[in-house]
Formats: C-alpha cells, sequence, structure tokens
C-alpha cells in the first residue's frame, strides 16, 4: 500500500510545475506535501490519482506501475479542496456512488454507507443534499465516499483550505485520529505548516517543482536543509545570512562577552507568549520571542534598552550551503 | 410607492399590449363561429396531416440537435483546439441569418438541377419539396438553443464532480449519465424548449423548401398561411390556437425538470 514517484516531471506551457521529482510514502503513512503555491504539490497528488499525466517518470502503487493508468484502476481515494460533492444526490447516494459502480449487491450497500456515515459523524444526515450540509459536513462526506471503495491509498487536496480556523482544528484533529484506527497510506497536500505539523508524520516540503527536504516534523524544523526550509517552517529573522528563531533569542539586563545592545522597539502579548519586536544598534530589526513571565522579570517595556544573545543560529550563504554559525550579531 | 406602481403599469401593460393582447384576439377570433367550427376546421385531413408533419420535423429536430447540442457544447466548454472559436462564432449563424435566406440555400444545395441534389435523387433520395428538406430546414434554424443553454451551466459546475466519479472507477460514459447530465439537466430542458418552440413556430425556410404542397409537405405555419391566403379565417385563427396549445404544453413540461433540491 506504500507510494513511489519516481523521476516525475511536469510543464505546463512553459511553466515546470514538477522537476524529476522522486518521494516515497511507506504503507500506513500520513505525508504531508506541503508547500507555497505554484510549488507543484497539486500537480504531484494529481499525477499520482491519474488526475494529470505526467511527461515523464512513474507513479507505483503497492509495489504496481499506474504509470499512464486511469483513475479508475489505480485503486485511490480523492478528496477535493472544494468538496466535489454530487449535487444532485443525496449524502447517502454520495457516499454510495463507487459500491454502486461496482455493482454490489443492495443491502451490502446500504450497511457499508451507514456504516461510513457513523465513522464520518453524519448518521441521521443520509437523506439530504450536499447543499443542506455546511462546509465541514460536506468534506466528511466527500471523505466517506472516498473511503467507501476501500482505497489502497488516500490522497486529499487541501481538504480544510476552503473551511474556517475553528472548523479546520477539529477535522484536522479528526483526521489525525481516523488516520490511527485506519491506517490507509494517506497523503495530504497542504501550504499551512501547522497543519503539516500537526497531522502528518513525514513532511515533503516543495518548491518550484522540486522537493526541498523530507522529513518528521521535528527534522524539517530543528534541522532544515536549506534558508527556504528554514524560512517556511516556523517563523525565523534574518540577519544577512544568519537565520535565528526568534525563541533562540535571549534577552537579558546586563551585558557580557556575546551579547550586543538593543532597544525594545514594542511589545505584543499573545497570550502566554509575549513578541518583543527589538532594533540593534546598527538599526537592524528583529524580534523575539518570550515568556510572559520572562518579560515580567525582565520588565520589558517600550524604549529599554537590553542586551540580546543568539542562543541558537544558523548561516545560510547564497549558494545555500548552510556555513558554520557565528554567535555574532 | 408611486413609482414602484407606474413600474409595474408599465412593464404589465407593454406585456399585455404586445403579447396577451393579440394571442388572445386569436383565440377569440377562433372560437368565434363556435367550438363545433373551429374543431372541424382543425380536423379536416390537411389539418391533421400538418400537425402531424410539424410534430414528426419537430421530434426529429429537437432530437438531433439536442444530442448533438449536448456533444458541441462538451466540446466547446472542455476541449482546447484550433477553430475553436470559429466553431462557436459559426454557431450564431442560424440567429442571423433569415429563414428565407436559409431556405433558398437548401433549395440551391438539393434541388436536382444541383450536383448533390442529383446524386442523391440517383439512390431515390429526394430532399426539397419533401419532409427530408422541411427536416433539414427546421434542425439549421434551431440548432443553436441547446448548444447556448448548456455551454454556461457546463463551465459552472467545473470538472471536480466528475474527477472525483473518475476516481471513484465510474466509466467515462457511466460519469457523463450520472454526473454531467443530471448536472446539465435545466440547461437541457429549457434549450430543449426554445428548440421545440423554434421548429414548431418555423415558417420561413421550411415554406421555401415545401414547396407548400397541401396535404403532402404543409407544416401547421404554412397550413395556417395557406387558410388565410384563402380566407378561411376560422380555420387559420383554430390552426394558430393548436400551435399556441402545443408551444403552453412545451413550456410546463420543462417545469417537471426542475432541480430536485429545490421543491
Amino acid at each position: 500500500m506504500s507510494i513511489a514517484v519516481c523521476n516525475v516531471s511536469k510543464r505546463f506551457n512553459d511553466f515546470v510545475a514538477l522537476d524529476d521529482v522522486s518521494v516515497e510514502a511507506p504503507t500506513g503513512s500520513l505525508t504531508a506535501l506541503l508547500g507555497p503555491s505554484g510549488s507543484g504539490k497539486s500537480t504531484l497528488l494529481r499525477a499520482i490519482a491519474g488526475l494529470d499525466d505526467p511527461d515523464s517518470g512513474q507513479i507505483i502503487i503497492s509495489g504496481e506501475d499506474k504509470t499512464g493508468m486511469p483513475p479508475q484502476r489505480r485503486g485511490v481515494g480523492f478528496v477535493f479542496q472544494h468538496y466535489a460533492a454530487f449535487k444532485h444526490m443525496t449524502v447517502f447516494d454520495n457516499v454510495a456512488f463507487g459500491l454502486k459502480i461496482r455493482k454490489h449487491p443492495k443491502d451490502v450497500i446500504r450497511k457499508n454507507v451507514n456504516e461510513l456515515l457513523e465513522l464520518v459523524q453524519l448518521d441521521g444526515f443520509a437523506g439530504r443534499y450536499p447543499t443542506q450540509l455546511s462546509g465541514g459536513q460536506r468534506q466528511r462526506m466527500a471523505l466517506a465516499r472516498a473511503l467507501a471503495v476501500e482505497p489502497q491509498v488516500l490522497l486529499l487536496d487541501e481538504p480544510f483550505g476552503a473551511l474556517d480556523a475553528q472548523v479546520r482544528q477539529e477535522l484536522r484533529a479528526w483526521l489525525r485520529r481516523l488516520h490511527d484506527d485506519l491506517n490507509v497510506t494517506t497523503i495530504l497536500v497542504t501550504h499551512d505548516q501547522e497543519e503539516a505539523m500537526e497531522v502528518s508524520d513525514r513532511i515533503v516540503l516543495m518548491n518550484h517543482g522540486r522537493i526541498e527536504q523530507v522529513g518528521g516534523p521535528q527534522d524539517l524544523y530543528e534541522d532544515p536543509a536549506s534558508k527556504f526550509v528554514m524560512e517556511f517552517i516556523g517563523p525565523v529573522n534574518r540577519l544577512g545570512d544568519t537565520y535565528v528563531r526568534p525563541h533562540d533569542i535571549e534577552i537579558q539586563l546586563s551585558a557580557n562577552g556575546s551579547t550586543s545592545e538593543a532597544t525594545v522597539e514594542n511589545l505584543i502579548y499573545l497570550g502566554f507568549e509575549v513578541r518583543v519586536e527589538l532594533a540593534l544598534k546598527d538599526g537592524r530589526k528583529l524580534w523575539a520571542q518570550v515568556t510572559r513571565e520572562d518579560a515580567r522579570q525582565l520588565d520589558l517595556e517600550g524604549g529599554k534598552q537590553v542586551h540580546v544573545r543568539m542562543v541558537h543560529s544558523r548561516v545560510f550563504d547564497r549558494a545555500n550551503e548552510e556555513s558554520p554559525a557565528e554567535d555574532s550579531l | 410607492m408611486i413609482s414602484r406602481l407606474g413600474l409595474r403599469f408599465v412593464a404589465l401593460g407593454y406585456l399585455a399590449l404586445l403579447l396577451v393582447f393579440p394571442v388572445a384576439m386569436v383565440f377569440a377570433r377562433a372560437f368565434q363561429d363556435g367550438v363545433v367550427a373551429a374543431w372541424q376546421a382543425v380536423t379536416t385531413p390537411e389539418a391533421l396531416h400538418a400537425l402531424w408533419l410539424t410534430i414528426l420535423v419537430a421530434a426529429i429536430a429537437v432530437t438531433a440537435n439536442t444530442v448533438f447540442g449536448i456533444i458541441c457544447a462538451i466540446v466547446l466548454v472542455r476541449h482546447r483546439f484550433r477553430g475553436r472559436n470559429l466553431l462557436d462564432a459559426v454557431l450564431d449563424l442560424p440567429l442571423a441569418i433569415s429563414p428565407v435566406v436559409v431556405g433558398l440555400s437548401l433549395l440551391i444545395l438539393y434541388s436536382l438541377t444541383s450536383p448533390v441534389g442529383a446524386w442523391l435523387a440517383q439512390y431515390g433520395v429526394r430532399i426539397v419539396f419533401s419532409t427530408p428538406g422541411i427536416v433539414l430546414a427546421t434542425i439549421f434554424v434551431s440548432l443553436p438553443f441547446v448548444v447556448r443553454e448548456v455551454m454556461p451551466v457546463l463551465r459552472e459546475i467545473g470538472t471536480e464532480q466528475e474527477q472525483a466519479a473518475s476516481t471513484l472507477g465510474a466509466s467515462p460514459f457511466q460519469i457523463f449519465r450520472m454526473i454531467t447530465l443530471p448536472a446539465i439537466r435545466q440547461g437541457v430542458a429549457y434549450g430543449v424548449v426554445l428548440t421545440t418552440a423554434r421548429a414548431i413556430g418555423e415558417f420561413g425556410a421550411v415554406s421555401v423548401v415545401s414547396g407548400k404542397i397541401s396535404g403532402v409537405t404543409e407544416t401547421m405555419t404554412v397550413f395556417v398561411a395557406d387558410r388565410f391566403q384563402n380566407f378561411d379565417l376560422v380555420g387559420c385563427y383554430a390552426a394558430s390556437v393548436v400551435l399556441a396549445v402545443i408551444a403552453i404544453g412545451t413550456l410546463l413540461l420543462t417545469n417537471l425538470f426542475e432541480p430536485r433540491e429545490d421543491r
């Protein structure tokens, strides 16, 4: 039930959507394809599903070469950002669609569909039409519809992209639990790094049709392979070629050998966390993330002179190579 | 309030004066000598044949234009090819060209003196002054309606539902039957109504190619004109009423195609 993409390229006229991409999703994993818009992540997902044909390369699902096969014969479940609900069918008929195509007996279909509707918490909505459901409900229906045909792999294209923040948060947690229960190999496309880190166990970070880095959420955060990864995953301050996370900036009241002078320009309270906007003596700006407790102990306020030290930083030179970090500002 | 009433008066007055009043006059005139006279006028062998021919021609034209209209709409909306814009523009030709000109062009193309007409005649196929010519003329003038009604609907529904169906295992034909067709149903229905109305009401092109042979190639509209010219006013108006009733019936039929979720 694994997915392997080998040397896949795809162009749309002059635009290179996928540039010799190779990546694997192991059996039972939940992989996030993460990247900014235009990075090729959706194109890659559609190529795996057979909805777009790559110009070159191979798509292998469960060890079987599926390159060039139509979507009908790939054994994939696909969920679209805008649900792609069959508007003229009830929720029940939407979910039953794949089973009807496969000519399962009516009582089997009814039993399966009812079980799936319970799984996606839509029992009681079977007789409704998609227009009578909320966005979150429609997407759960679309997920049940995709799961009904027992796909070998599940492909989700920005499934929560059209939902509001709170529903999105709920559905992420729910999807994570669902995946733990069902263990279907899943690939999720998202442009939201927080979503990728929260839901998936592996992240494939893409940019300009290429893969920047593959790894667990922690690997990408703590050991970014390029400045693009460093900047895309989590907040970062950039001072020339030096990159530093806001929580790796320590604020002190007294100077010592490794600190630099700075002025507090502004404080932004975000509950537990306080964002401290600082200006260095040479005018360069950066911000630090401290706890509410630290801010209180340091008695931080606008205009105050402080001394800052980078606990941890990274240097990426022009060639995107990482060089040993220097600890000075 | 006054301006709202004024607006309503203008709108309804306009409709009454230009639409309802003339049609009502036709109905009134048709029955001026009583229902029996009107009934007899439209049940003569010639009238019945004209009615039958009109329904036959309309049925063929509507079927052909619906099938090819849906195919054309799918090709124009979903496919990208050289000459697409040209095809799109050509589709409106029947609306731009006068029906009389259409009739004349068919007459020139298929008459026995033309190569095409002579070639067809060898195989015993006669186009002008017979039913096939009337069918061709009617198809020509009523061609754009289904295409034009279906195209915007196809554009609006997009391709995601069809893609979803394909990942669920549906074949291209199953996708068309179970997803695309139900989604464009309303557009098709409205297109069929317009096509039917146009096909039944067509006069110019048909009167040219049909040769107006009473009881043979006379459609209902040609029959109406024929009765009028022969000073048979009751027959003329009664036949008009039949045409109007068919049109209204077609309009009512479309209400059956209203989308289910709105009921």
